[in-house]
């Protein structure tokens, strides 16, 4: 916040005429930290691992599952032999025969047995343990990785769409848009309602934010291809022309996983937009993508037995999805636990045999060169990194 | 720090407005709860149970296109795009009746806790036939129930068909029950993991997945029909007892009387006590708000048994409610509602408006500053905390709309520099005051006040 409010409105004191001082004009920014990108998805409402990337070659797997197909013979597409990817990301498929698509499959948070969507996500974004409680901690893994890092600047990371980010939020100023908000404002007016808001420091930096963002993206939001497309579309085209630019995090949300009814159905959708954000980023970002990794992260599992009603309820294990040009080869990755009687965590869920955050440490280890004591101290306080494969190029 | 009426009509009210005077004192904000509720009556809203009727049609129109033949199937097609187009209207006309009573009510204190116990039970109309009816929800299970017992609000919105559809409990059934041996449908724990953790005991509360399960089994049972709404099939109910919490309920033949218990005890926890006693004064007071306040609304609710009125007069006189600086964001639907009121709008003019303008005017920026008119992300409702509201896009969202609603809302716009001055009187800074004068247009001046920290905060 400080650094906006320092880099524009510089106003007169109260009394001169805040209407006639004249705009400054931007900073050029310095050159990011760093050239490789990060795309962090959360996928929330928790999303059914098992039912994306599926262990069809389990032999206890089929007796779980009842409504839900199973397998390449029923609509899934085969990954290695074992594992098959729900038909509903068939199209990422070209991805995977190039290795630029992965997963880790049995991963977890360490967030345990209450299954609350809310608490399993405010726990993935500040990337905690379960034990430091879960109102202690307010900012989230990311912000925190960027406070490790110098030179960082608002445009670094951003936190695109109208749902809070909370892996983003923390001491650490990113940027936030959603490709929907326009401001429009003469000069004069935009200088008053600086001087109005500049005692409420959360007021008075959205506003400067909001100042800055609308005029540095005037260009990208007036690209006529930006505005066609679902919603889910533009937003990805949005992100895409922010890691082109100066941003090298991005952040954004997909909903619609929580499938306790008729998930053969219900999945279909959220299925449909990950892809199509995924293969729009790629498309958009030409060579970027060859240093690009994105993560697509849930906050917990869902239940190994489909429920009475075509879903699946609150589990615990699940599985991450990978995709980009920095990925070394696409693998399921993990060691896989079984899911017969004995296997499961409390006897109803994929039991978890790797922390998701030690994939995202190793990532940011990878792509931005941070060093092992900073992810397991102050990123992720706690973690240990140790038996997480080599996943990156 | 005690009472003053602006702080009253701000923070525990809808706003100040040339229209209608603030609140003499706290006895008047609760004499306001027991009043006749006159804006129910002038802006209606109908009542869930009335809609029951044009759900079984939409239902029946859905199953008519399935069925029907290719010839018949546009024909099919049209009427039921035509009902969901009324659906739609009729939300719409719900969403203006709702603003006209925040605009036009002298009681100020009642609409606030309609939309806080709203959130506290969020439902989302999950089926198409359901799409329109939260706001009939919450005008039938919420509005009526405000200032009696926890316990009795808890009975009429915990099994109330909107939650049961919302929280998949409508087809939650018993493993041993008899519906579970003839079909396939099995046990969902969704509405009773919700109300331990939401509801209720709050999710730092004395429970386990064990009281989880036992209470899913125990709420098997509660189901509804577009027939007739809500009603109890006994052929899906677990037999046996349940244990939850410790204590053992039902065990004979299922009972409706047992699911009333629970949610009794439920309510008269100390749990419950503590997380309602906070939830009230981080949505009043403060996003962090004061644990005096908080222990002393618990200690008043814990001593009545969780009476709505006595809690409520707890958080009114404890000095940390009328602590001057103000803490909470508005709201985008609370935001929009006080400028309108500021403006001097009449609600009868606000009710009138076309759907087309209630959409541009109220739905679509709503959704652009984060609050999608009765559609939360999830069952725990809209957030609290300041920073959600006040991101820099929301905010340009806010801007816009102080820029370009007003002059469409009221062509009579005021003179910014009286306005800010009615609006918000002692509390408005020198830098506004400066501001609202020095603004080019009209409209510049009312949206310097409408973006002011003095009134975003309240």
């Amino acid at each position: 916040m400080a650094k906006l409010l320092s880099r524009r409105f510089v106003l007169g004191a109260l009394g001169c005429s805040a209407a006639a001082a004249p705009m400054l004009t931007p900073v050029t920014l310095a050159a990011a930290p760093w050239d490789t990108r990060l795309v962090v998805i959360i996928l929330r409402g928790a999303m059914d691992g098992l039912d994306v990337v599926q262990p069809y070659g389990d032999r206890d797997f089929a007796s779980w599952r009842n409504t839900l197909a199973i397998g390449p013979d029923n609509g899934a597409q085969d990954l290695d032999g074992f594992f098959a990817l729900h038909g509903g990301l068939s199209s990422l498929m070209p991805l995977w025969t190039k290795g630029e698509l992965g997963f880790a499959h049995a991963v977890s948070t360490p967030y345990r047995d209450k299954r609350s969507h809310f608490d399993g996500q405010d726990l993935l974004e500040a990337g905690t343990g379960f034990d430091t409680g879960l109102t202690g901690v307010r900012d989230g893994w990311l912000n925190r990785m960027l406070q490790a890092v110098p030179g960082v600047q608002a445009e670094t990371a951003f936190a695109i769409g109208q749902g809070e980010m909370r892996v983003l939020r923390g001491p650490l100023p990113t940027s936030s848009w959603s490709p929907e908000a326009q401001l429009g404002l003469t000069p004069a007016a935009r200088d008053l309602m600086a001087l109005v808001t500049r005692n409420d420091p959360l007021l008075g930096g959205a506003f400067n934010s909001a100042i800055d963002i609308a005029q540095d993206l005037q260009e990208t939001l007036a690209d006529p291809e930006t505005r066609q497309g679902p919603a889910h579309q533009t937003l990805a085209r949005f992100a895409a022309d922010r890691l082109l630019d100066e941003t090298r995090v991005a952040a954004f949300s997909i909903n619609g996983w929580d499938t306790h009814n008729a998930q053969a159905r219900t999945i279909n959708a959220p299925l449909e937009r990950l892809s199509d954000m995924i293969l729009t980023l790629k498309d958009r970002l030409g060579d970027v993508w060859g240093k690009t990794m994105v993560m697509a992260m849930t906050e917990f599992g869902r239940t190994v037995h489909e429920n009475g009603t075509g879903g699946t309820d609150h589990g615990t294990g699940g599985a991450m999805l990978m995709a980009g040009g920095a990925l070394g080869g696409g693998r399921v990755y993990g060691a896989w636990p079984g899911l017969g009687h004995g296997d499961l965590y409390k006897g109803r869920d994929l039991m978890p045999t790797a922390d998701v955050r030690a994939y995202a440490g190793t990532a940011m280890k990878g792509l931005f060169g941070l060093n092992r004591d900073v992810i397991e101290g102050a990123v992720f306080p706690g973690l240990d990194m140790t038996g997480v494969p080599q996943f990156l190029a | 720090m005690s009472f003053d009426p602006t702080t009253a009509a701000l923070r525990f009210g809808t706003g100040t407005g040339p229209l209608v005077p603030p609140p003499a004192d706290t006895q008047a904000l609760l004499d306001g709860l027991n009043a006749r509720d006159t804006m129910a009556r002038r802006f209606e809203i109908a009542l869930f149970n009335d809609l029951l009727p044009e759900m079984r049609d939409y239902r029946g129109q859905q199953r008519r296109r399935q069925m029907a033949s290719d010839v018949k199937r546009q024909g099919e097609d049209d009427r039921l795009k035509a009902m969901r187009r009324s659906n739609r209207q009729a939300q719409l006309s719900a969403l203006g009746a709702t603003v006209a009573r925040w605009v036009d009510t002298p009681h100020g204190f009642r609409e606030r806790l309609v939309a806080f116990w709203a959130d506290h039970f969020t439902v989302v109309g999950k089926l198409p036939a359901l799409r329109h009816a939260a706001p009939s929800y919450v005008e039938e299970a919420i509005r009526p129930n405000i200032t009696g017992k926890f316990e009795d609000l808890l009975i009429a919105a915990v099994p109330h068909p909107m939650m049961l559809v919302y929280l998949d409990q409508f087809q939650s059934v018993g493993p041993g029950s008899r519906a579970a041996k003839e079909g396939e449908r099995g046990l969902n724990e969704n509405l009773a993991r919700e109300v331990l953790e939401l509801h209720t005991l709050g999710v730092d509360g004395s429970y386990t997945q064990n009281d989880v399960r036992q209470l899913a089994e125990l709420f098997t049972g509660l189901s509804a029909r577009y027939r007739d709404g809500f009603f109890f099939a006994p052929s899906q109910a677990e037999p046996g007892a349940e244990t939850v919490l410790g204590k053992t309920y039902g065990g004979g033949r299922p009972r409706l009387s047992d699911i009333h218990q629970v949610l009794r005890d439920l309510a008269r926890h100390p749990d419950t006590a503590r997380h309602i006693a906070r939830k009230l004064a981080v949505h009043f007071v403060s996003d962090d708000p004061d644990t005096a306040l908080v222990d002393h609304i618990a200690a008043a609710y814990s001593a009545t048994d969780g009476d709505l009125m006595a809690s409520y007069a707890a958080l009114l006189e404890h000095p940390a409610a009328w602590e001057t600086i103000p803490q909470k964001v508005r709201q985008p639907f609370d935001f929009l509602a006080a400028a309108i009121r500021a403006l001097g709008v009449d609600g009868k003019r606000v009710a009138r408006l076309s759907p087309q303008v209630v959409l541009r005017g109220f739905v679509r920026p709503m959704i652009a500053m984060g609050q999608t008119w009765h559609q939360p992300s999830g069952p725990d409702g809209w957030p609290e905390q300041a920073e959600y509201w006040l991101t820099p896009q929301a905010l340009a969202t806010r801007i816009e709309w102080s820029m370009k609603a007003p002059p469409v809302l009221q062509p009579d716009l005021p003179d910014p520099r009286q306005f800010v001055k009615a609006t918000l009187g002692e509390r408005a800074s020198e830098a506004l005051i400066f501001a609202a004068g020095a603004a080019e247009t009209r409209a510049a001046g009312v949206a310097m006040t409408l973006i002011s920290p003095e009134f975003q905060r309240r």
